[in-house]
């Protein structure tokens, strides 16, 4: 390849908001339920039905845009888009096209070269399609309206990313402030997170976009930053060949990890948008928007700089706590019961993330509660337990959010600190292991540690290692 | 003389009084319809089963005081693009065939409260698109008065129903004269209200912006009995107003001292039929002798006001109408071969030539590159239609007009040439562009011997003066029979 | 005429609204959305720069719904409706070619 070349890369990332009703009507957005039960005339397009919108689709659309430094349009309205298809109920969604909620914003991303500001075009408000099942019994497609009408914000990028790697870090920092706003949960797998790439290709130096296609369809990281990968092959490998890139929608196939055009002769692009007559416009007060400015959370920057300064802990911990926005609200509770700050952040850094990684969890999914880690916390400051019985305390408190007072009771985990018990136990090991005795007397440290965990062994664990290893060396000495 | 000659009040007074029943009154309408229907095909569905078992109902509530409004136990006929639980709305249309709603339309649903007892539903236009009732896939209506002519449309089902007595009164909807123009065909009265006053939630889509459902009666008083009943702001429709006046029968007064009544000059121009002319002008020569102060003045942008109705109605119904796939409810093509052929055809086969003609028209006017010339342009022609009125109602109470060039054509007629069927609709589109009240009531017979009909136009939210003139000049006359009921039929 | 709709328009707009027309119908209808054209056209004459578009009369605003949660259970009424179901969903042909 002789020529170098730019990829150019805009996002249109969809994210469904955590209302508990959809969109335009009263149904619920929870998930699963057999096939069109969270149903009524309104999500299911049945003729005379009119949209009512949600007063909380706006608040979160409101709060996104505040987070992403967009300026609010203070008097948005809806429009229609109108294509067939089947998960389409009305046969058109009610989007926002002329007069969007939010315009104009930006995140800030990390890259190697520093920070980049990445441009956000819009965000808009629209409604969810239902789910087609394929039944390959019949050969035919099954429709499900259960999705249809939940509430999604679009967040439409400007084409300011370069390659995956910024994309992955746009995408996090979006995810991240969404969820710290508490507007979604985000996960890219169960499609509570879409991202749509568009991306074109030009020669180093040029600046003049090229023709970008759109590509849809994925579902991870992973596939995104393969997509990318291959698109700009694709892109390149055309207009080495003098061919041109043509503007269409591809679907992208993680399997193959090849893309195809959507396009077909039925599908001709043309929404027809105009002003949906059945919704009247917002607007959006000064006073709504300093309501909801004031009732804005801590993002991540802002919990960064404070947990240094207010905790004192390393910017390391502080990177990790707030990677999650689960992980920073579990930081502060504990914190707030045990005062031990450090200690805190490393529950979460050390067992916490080990044990997410061995059950495939999300920091979302974390389900114990701050009162048991910090008892457990005291528990071992107390030295009431040693820190391999805490660690197993934890595993539980982790998996099934027990009581880890009453756990230790009534397991009798507790450190015996009881000397005479301790000496009689130690008494006995030395007297059944001769040969460990005669080895660390000849001068083997090492056989100290068999002894210390002989001694723990027959302890069930409940001795404190330090006390065991001081009353072995007297005892050691003693027999000299 | 019959129950069904009373006027809806009436027959709801003897109802109170106990002097009839409300299942009398609905056997009665039965009779009627069996009578007259076969002639003049004004019903759709009719549901004789389901009214007598309400009837019964509705007069067990009659007896215990639960009902004690005017239309308690008096019989009506709906529209059949108003959604009623259960019970098949077609919209005059092949595509939906056989659907039946989950849920009744919230005006409906307020006259059930009223003890209205449900007769069926009266034919339409296809898709309330068309202006004779003569694109229903079920079969044209014929005007009571005479069987070779039109009821006008779309709500000529209703109007036509209404004049034959086959009820007391019926609702209808109005996109752009829709009750008006058929009530006056039939020699009935019917209210076109402002926008937002009466809930649409439940009325079948033509164009959202302009639709609006109203009463059609046999007086002035019925319709604004009727419309007391219907009108409510519902939560479910965006759209709707929170007015503070819905006591709309309180000005039944027979008083137009010092009422400014306007008569725009280019409604009165070409094209107007010369005894319709004359039938209004003397309106209002009667009205003036009641007090009123007539002045004729120039409204302007009338010859705009149908190009911006039909890229407005027909964009917006291009987009209504998508949901008529095949998929969810009606009408599906018995043979296809995957999903674009099967949409394809079971629109092509379920909707007739002007529905299809009004959707093509409305999805070519909304395609890339049409927007701004066409849709953007019809949005400020009627910005500035609306200012017309505006200015036009700060020097008059009421605006007094023609409701159709013509009495009511002859079958077929029409049809032959779609544009000469818009331009009859020439005097009521612009109160559906400005989202104005308007009321239409007889006030003479031609030559033919076919009601001519006025019309009185108010501005937003003044339905009470229009009442309230309407009211007067009524009473100046006596009500018509037509012919049919005469015994010519 | 000014306005000449021809077949390819026709084929577009059949497409965009799902319609498909026989010929004679196709005829008629490039005849008829002509004439409808012309006449439409005749809203150039008028003078609207500077007007605003308007698309709802009232200037009615934030109409909202309250983010609380009531079920309806009408599946199988509304199914009963639907040309073909099969396991509680509404059934079309396959979507994916």
């Amino acid at each position: 390849m002789s020529r170098q070349y730019e990829t150019v890369i805009g996002l249109e990332v969809h994210v469904e908001l955590a209302t508990k009703t959809k969109i335009f009507c009263a149904c619920s957005t929870e998930f699963g339920g057999a096939p069109n039960t969270h149903t009524c005339p309104v999500c299911t397009g049945m003729p005379g039905a009119l949209p009512v919108l949600n007063r909380q689709v706006v608040e979160y659309a409101i709060a996104v845009g505040l987070a992403t430094n967009c300026t609010i349009n203070q008097c948005c309205k809806f429009d229609r888009k109108n294509y067939f298809y089947p998960d389409n109920p009305q046969n058109y969604q009610i989007s926002q096209l002329y007069e969007p909620i939010c315009r104009d914003g930006y995140v800030e991303i990390d890259t190697p070269s520093g920070t980049k500001k990445i441009g956000i075009h819009e965000i808009h408000m629209e409604e969810d399609a239902g789910k087609l099942m394929h039944d390959e019994w019949e050969d035919c497609s099954l429709v499900d309206f259960n999705r249809s009408g939940v509430p999604l914000i679009e967040i439409v990028s400007e084409p300011d990313m370069r390659d995956a790697k910024e994309v992955i870090a746009y995408l996090d920092k979006l995810r991240l402030i969404i969820q710290y706003l508490g507007a979604s949960d985000c996960k890219l797998q169960e499609g509570s997170m879409r991202a749509d790439v568009n991306l074109s290709v030009r020669e180093t130096g040029s600046t003049r976009l090229g023709t970008r296609t759109e590509m849809k369809n994925l579902n991870s990281f992973k596939a995104i930053t393969r997509a990318i990968e291959g698109e700009r092959e694709r892109q390149i490998e055309l207009l080495e060949m003098g061919k041109a890139v043509v503007q269409e929608t591809r679907r992208w196939d993680d399997n193959k990890e090849s893309s195809y055009a959507m396009r077909s002769k039925e599908d001709a692009q043309d929404y027809r948008y105009f002003p949906e007559p059945d919704l009247v416009p917002v607007w959006i007060s000064d006073e709504w928007l300093a309501q909801i400015r004031a009732r804005q959370p801590e993002l991540r920057t802002q919990k960064l700089i404070r947990y240094k300064k207010e905790f004192d802990i390393p910017d390391y911990d502080a990177q990790i706590i707030t990677s999650a926005k689960k992980m920073a609200d579990l930081f502060e509770a504990t914190t707030a019961i045990c005062k031990k700050p450090k200690k805190v952040s490393n529950w979460l850094m050390v067992e916490t993330m080990r044990l997410m990684k061995e059950h495939e969890m999300e920091a979302e999914e974390l389900t114990f509660s701050p009162k048991h880690l910090a008892e457990l916390i005291e528990l071992t400051d107390k030295g009431a337990i040693n820190s391999s019985v805490a660690k197993e305390v934890f595993e539980k408190i982790f998996l099934e959010d027990i009581d880890p007072l009453q756990y230790v009771e009534e397991h009798g985990l507790k450190t015996v600190h009881d000397e005479s018990v301790l000496r009689t136990v130690v008494e006995k090991v030395i007297e059944e292991n001769p040969q460990s005795v005669a080895d660390y007397r000849g001068g083997k440290e090492k056989a100290m540690g068999f002894l210390v965990g002989q001694t723990m062994k027959a302890m069930k664990g409940k001795a404190n290692p330090a006390a065991v290893n001081q009353m072995l060396k007297e005892l050691l000495m003693v027999g000299i | 003389m019959s129950l069904m000659s009373l006027t809806a009040v009436e027959l709801g007074k003897k109802i109170q009084a106990k002097e009839v029943t409300a299942v009398e009154a609905a056997r009665e309408a039965f009779l009627q319809i069996e009578r007259m229907d076969s002639k003049l095909h004004c019903m759709i569905t009719v549901d004789k089963e389901g009214a007598l078992e309400r009837a019964e109902k509705v007069q067990e509530g009659i007896e215990k005081g639960f009902f004690k409004g005017p239309l308690a136990g008096v019989p009506v006929v709906l529209k059949d693009n108003l959604c009623t639980k259960g019970m098949q709305t077609t919209c005059a249309s092949k595509i939906l065939y056989h659907f039946k709603p989950t849920y009744t339309a919230e005006a409906v649903k307020n006259l059930e409260q009223a003890g209205a007892v449900i007769l069926g539903k009266a034919n339409m236009d296809e898709f309330a698109m068309g202006s004779t009732t003569e694109t229903s896939f079920f079969g044209v209506t014929k005007n009571p008065w005479n069987l070779e002519h039109v009821p006008g449309g779309s709500s000529g089902g209703s109007c036509a129903a209404v004049a034959a007595e086959e009820c007391s009164y019926a609702l209808g909807s109005d996109t752009g004269g829709s009750i008006r123009q058929p009530s006056a065909y039939c020699g009935v009265t019917g209210i076109k209200p402002t926008y937002g006053t009466v809930s649409r939630y439940g009325l079948i889509a033509y164009a959202s912006s302009l639709d609006q459902i109203g009463p059609v009666a046999k007086d002035v008083g019925d319709c604004a009995a009727v419309l007391e009943a219907i009108a409510s702001y519902d939560p479910k429709d965006s759209t709707s107003v929170k007015r503070k006046d819905y006591d709309f029968t309180t000005a039944l007064v027979e008083d137009v001292k010092g009422l400014r009544i306007g008569i725009p000059k280019d409604y009165f121009g070409v094209g107007l039929d010369a005894e319709v002319r004359e039938s209004i002008l003397q309106a209002a020569k009667v009205l003036e002798g009641q007090g009123a102060v007539l002045e004729e003045f120039d409204l302007s942008l009338v010859e705009y006001a149908i190009p911006a109705y039909y890229i407005i109605a027909s964009a917006e119904a291009s987009s209504n109408l998508a949901r008529f796939d095949g998929v969810k409810y009606g009408y599906r093509t018995k043979e296809y071969e995957g999903l674009h052929q099967m949409y394809k055809k079971s629109r092509s086969e379920g909707f007739g030539a002007e529905v299809k003609r009004r959707i093509m028209l409305g999805s070519f006017v909304l395609s890339s590159g049409y927007y701004d010339a066409y849709y953007l342009k019809a949005l400020k022609t009627k910005a500035l239609i609306k200012q017309a009125f505006d200015r036009a109602f700060e020097r008059y109470d009421v605006i007094l007009a023609p409701v159709a060039p013509t009495t009511a054509p002859k079958l077929k007629e029409s049809l032959c040439d779609p544009i000469q069927m818009y331009l009859s609709d020439i005097y009521t589109i612009a109160a559906n562009l400005a989202g104005l009240p308007g009321i239409s009531l007889p006030c003479g017979i031609d030559s033919k011997g076919l009601p001519i009909g006025m019309q009185l136009l108010g501005d937003c939210f003044q339905e009470k003066k229009l009442i309230r003139a309407a009211y007067t000049f009524e009473r100046t006359r006596t009500y018509e029979r037509c012919k049919a009921l005469k015994g010519v039929l | 005429m000014a306005n000449v709709i021809t077949d390819e328009m026709m084929e577009y707009v059949g497409i965009l609204a799902k319609l498909e027309l026989s010929k004679t119908e196709r005829e008629q209808a490039k005849c008829d959305m002509g004439r409808m054209l012309d006449y439409i056209d005749k809203l150039n004459e008028l003078d609207t720069d500077g007007v605003e578009p308007m698309s709802h009369i009232f200037p009615i605003h934030n109409v909202f719904r309250e983010d609380i949660v009531k079920n309806s259970d009408e599946r199988d009424a509304m199914l009963a409706n639907a040309p073909k179901t099969k396991d509680g969903a509404y059934k079309v042909p396959k979507t994916i070619e």
